[in-house]
């Protein structure tokens, strides 16, 4: 395990955030929030409930538009990102709540994962002989790379609406994990899982991040678990950011202890 | 014991995702097309093929395209009736000014002019969903009905309003409309269409096409954001399925009735398609064919097998009957099994999987 | 070019000639729309008290109109018929809420939507096996015939049910702004499971929501079947209905009756000015086409509440 005190060699800033404020009506859910991801890295956005932290992910990948403040990501700034644009240029996601298509199987949830990456229109997939069934089966192979990566063969062909929840966590990683991503963004990955299931999501996101060198931003609410693999750490309270740094940093912030602990009133 | 696939392994993907990767499944569409080609024809009496071979046909073909845009993509449909029209009215408007034109491709044609008006009625789909976007349908299918009864052009100038389709033949002399065409001549084109159609629906539905369709039905917004376009998919929806229910339209004109006027396509006709589709399951091809037959069998059963009985029942009573029954086995698939006879079906394949054996 | 100009610029040109006659067809579009906005008012307290769009209210509708002639028929007085049938009503509503909507509690609107459908086709020929399909007619002795307001030519039956309308209007609005218990049936349509966590008793809440929805069925059935005559095609109404509650907002009663007012004088002025050059017959469009252009730029119609979606 890398030493928790000091970072290691990372790559150029992927992504960065500048001056993000996103209100809806008169709640403000962040204000003038700024920080950066660099490349390969595995960044942490943590913060007591209500901090703002989906909000800021979903800037990201384009389902929230702010009101102000800038996106760059890999060279090009936007003011705000559309979701097929993000898609399109890498960046997946998973949800805090599961946001798999419940209809389907898990070998077809995750094949959505590679619709971007196919090429055939509805012409060629109703004659199907041909290009569309060579399309099918190289991504077929490609998806069953996942399926072992993830350990998720038994339930292939299981609706995903009938799995259990932490199996339900680890076909949306699937999915995500389907579109080659350049920039992964975790929701609450491990939200309701016990300790056996957090080590499996665990290992899969350093996996993900040591074998594919695919960056990773997540929230997530197991201190145990930020303090062990991220590389930094972003904190956010009342749509504020208040810290950020290496997790020591970050562990012995002032601030950062008030917010989750509250202050005491002598 | 009968129904068991042990042995049968698959050693690529391309067997693992066949259409029917089960021996004995094989051996039943073998059968089935079988009985469809050969003994059809054979034993099969003008009765059977009039009213119930050839209806079940073209009622299956639209439950697909209704099944398509709303099983599958997830966008309610009350304008069924309106796309049938649009393609019968189509395939009359071409053939009586192109009469040299083959009869296949009128169809072809027809379904194309019908996917393209389907495409401009679903354009309110990427704002409006569920329930309100059924309401805006029913825009389309009151608009579209009145129009074939108003303007008088795509009757062309009749003054009854009705349409009749005129003789065409396949291959020389083989006549499948009008006054000379034979029960089995229709019977056989209408069920080599469907077959090509069932065909491609299948195709379009277990690869990338479907899986749009179903991610924007399950969850448009995580569809959106894994990159998807919903506008773009929808309206292929609309388009694909109003290219079913124009062909389903034209065929219903064409070959099931040979003449037609509007009120055969009106609102209750959309409501008999999105019933069987309920019943026969939605998200599913064998669920549009188990709805049609349902639907064309109820009323054949609910008159003879009171006879049989011994009991008399009046005709409208049997109407009322229907009504009843339809209502009531609506309300309870919905309840009880919201996948419809498909799934029920499924459920018996497990079971025979199993049996002798309880689980 | 003559087309153009008869759906342009011409029936304007024809109203300004004669305003006097354009002022009777929108006067009689507007009380026409009263019998839809008592319809709809079924759907919006349904609507509000159950968050389901209940198709088969336009039956009950029927089914009341049927029950009261039947009654009358037989010689019942009309106050006893007219509380029978609101028994009858309530106790049909109850039985759908009970064995069809209940288990469906939580699935998505549309297929509610369908399985209202499909009680409507029960329910529809059930009243066919029990009644008989012939039209008759009511008569309560409701005023019919003519009469001339500044010299414009109104029916008498129309202001009639004008009233009326407006009579329920005033009162359901009171009831629920005003009472404790109209108070409740908000706090029910807003959120159940809050409601009963205040101890606010939620299955007599509902019957008090179906009563009320009975009674209006049967004065929306009253109108309608002195109007129409008690005749199936009653049942078709509540299609009708649809636009009106697309155009007011779903959860509106002020909507329900400015959409019925909306869609009817629509439907009228329309079919009058615009109808002769299009081909007639505008009315069976026109409305839905009207919700249509409502759906795209607000879907919540005038009065409704906004929709927003979260992820």
């Amino acid at each position: 395990m890398t030493d928790p005190g000091s970072p290691r060699a990372l790559g150029e800033v992927i992504l960065a955030v500048d001056g993000i404020s996103l209100a809806f009506g008169g709640v403000k859910a962040l204000t003038d929030v700024s920080f950066d991801v660099r490349e390969g890295e595995i960044r942490a956005i943590i913060g007591p409930n209500g901090a703002g932290k989906s909000s800021m992910l979903n800037c990201i990948n384009g389902f929230y538009k702010p009101q102000r403040g800038t996106i760059t990501y890999r060279g090009k700034s936007v003011h705000q990102m559309r979701s097929h644009d993000a898609a399109a240029s890498g960046i997946a996601r998973t949800f805090q709540n599961i946001a798999l298509f419940k209809g389907m199987t898990t070998l077809d949830n995750i094949m959505t994962g590679r619709l971007l990456k196919m090429r055939t229109n509805f012409l060629l997939d109703a004659i199907y002989l041909g290009p569309a069934k060579r399309e099918e089966m190289r991504n077929r192979e490609f998806v069953e790379r996942i399926i072992d990566f993830l350990e998720i063969q038994a339930i292939r062909r299981i609706p995903v609406g009938k799995l259990p929840y932490g199996l339900q966590k680890r076909v949306e990683l699937g999915r995500a994990l389907a579109a080659e991503p350049k920039l992964l963004l975790l929701d609450e990955p491990m939200a309701g899982m016990n300790t056996e299931e957090k080590e499996d999501m665990s290992r899969f996101i350093l996996d993900v991040n040591d074998e594919f060198g695919t960056t990773i931003a997540l929230i997530e609410h197991d201190m145990g678990v930020v303090m062990d693999i991220s590389d930094r750490i972003v904190v956010l309270d009342y749509g504020r950011k208040i810290a950020d740094g290496v997790p020591d940093e970050v562990r012995r912030n002032q601030g950062v202890i008030e917010a989750y602990l509250g202050v005491a009133h002598a | 014991m009968l129904y068991r696939e042990a042995g049968q392994f698959k050693t690529n993907y391309a067997a693992d995702q066949a259409i029917l990767p089960i021996a004995q499944d094989r051996a039943v569409m073998a059968l089935i097309l079988l009985v469809a080609y050969v003994v059809v024809p054979l034993v099969g009496n003008d009765y059977w093929l009039n009213t119930i071979l050839v209806p079940f046909l073209v009622y299956a073909l639209t439950a697909l395209g209704l099944n398509l845009l709303t099983g599958y993509a997830g966008q309610v449909s009350l304008g069924t009736g309106g796309f049938m029209a649009v393609g019968a009215f189509s395939a009359y408007k071409l053939s009586t000014a192109f009469p040299g034109l083959n009869i296949v491709l009128v169809f072809a044609v027809s379904g194309v002019i019908a996917a393209l008006v389907g495409v401009i009625f679903g354009l309110p789909s990427l704002r409006i969903k569920g329930f309100y976007l059924a309401v805006a349908t029913l825009a389309s299918q009151f608009f579209l009905i009145w129009l074939f009864n108003r303007v008088p052009w795509f009757n062309n100038y009749s003054s009854s309003g009705v349409i009749t389709a005129p003789p065409r033949a396949v291959f020389g002399n083989i006549f499948v409309t009008g006054t000379e065409a034979h029960p089995l001549e229709k019977y056989l084109f209408a069920l080599t269409i469907v077959i090509f159609l069932t065909l491609a629906a299948k195709n379009m539905v277990r690869t990338s096409t479907g899986r749009s369709w179903m991610a924007i039905r399950d969850m448009d917004i995580a569809a959106q954001i894994i990159g998807i376009r919903p506008l773009r998919t929808k309206l292929l929806a609309f388009a694909v399925s109003s290219f079913y229910c124009g062909v389903a339209g034209a065929l219903w004109a064409f070959v099931y009735t040979g003449s037609v006027e509007p009120l055969a396509f009106d609102i209750d006709r959309s409501f008999q398609i999105l019933f069987m589709i309920i019943i026969g399951g939605l998200g599913s091809i064998l669920g549009s064919f188990l709805g049609a037959a349902f639907i064309i069998l109820l009323p054949i059963l609910l008159i003879n097998v009171p006879d049989m009985l011994g009991l008399h029942i009046d005709v409208t009573t049997v109407t009322n009957l229907q009504f009843m029954i339809f209502g009531a086995l609506i309300v309870f698939f919905l309840i009880v099994e919201p996948n419809g006879l498909a799934r029920l079906w499924q459920i018996g394949k497990e079971k025979l999987r199993l049996w002798p054996f309880p689980y | 070019m003559e087309f153009l100009y008869a759906i342009t610029i011409g029936p304007f040109v024809q109203i300004a000639q004669d305003p006097q006659f354009f002022l009777e067809v929108l006067v009689g579009g507007l009380l026409s729309g009263v019998l839809y906005s008592l319809v709809a008012l079924g759907y919006v307290l349904i609507y509000k008290a159950s968050g389901v769009f209940n198709y088969s209210q336009g039956i009950l509708v029927l089914f009341a109109a049927l029950t009261l002639v039947g009654l009358i028929e037989k010689g019942v007085p009309i106050w006893l018929a007219a509380l029978l049938t609101i028994l009858v009503t309530t106790a049909v509503a109850f039985a759908v809420e009970r064995l069809v909507l209940r288990p469906l509690v939580n699935q998505a609107q549309i297929i509610l939507f369908m399985a209202t459908i499909g009680i409507s086709f029960f329910l529809e020929g059930l009243g066919q096996i029990m009644w008989g399909a012939n039209v008759r007619t009511l008569d309560l002795g409701l005023p019919s015939g003519p009469f001339i307001v500044g010299g414009v030519l109104i029916q008498k039956f129309d202001l009639v049910a004008a009233v009326t309308a407006g009579v329920l209007v005033t009162v359901l609005a009171l009831f629920f702004q005003k009472t404790a218990v109209g108070r409740a049936l908000r706090a029910v349509a807003d959120d159940h499971q809050a409601a009963l966590s205040v101890g606010i008793p939620l299955k007599q809440i509902w019957i008090i929501v179906w009563t009320v929805a009975g009674l209006v069925a049967l004065v929306a059935g009253v109108m309608w079947g002195t109007n129409l005559g008690v005749q199936f095609s009653l049942a078709l109404v509540a299609l009708r209905a649809l636009p009106v509650l697309i155009l007011g907002g779903f959860t509106s009663v002020p909507g329900a009756i400015v959409g019925g007012l909306i869609v009817g004088a629509a439907e009228k002025v329309g079919e009058v000015y615009w109808g002769p050059a299009l081909g007639g017959a505008i009315e069976d469009w026109i409305a839905y086409v009207l919700a249509l252009i409502f759906l795209l730029f607000r879907p919540q119609g005038l009065f409704g509440e906004r929709i927003i979606e979260r992820v």
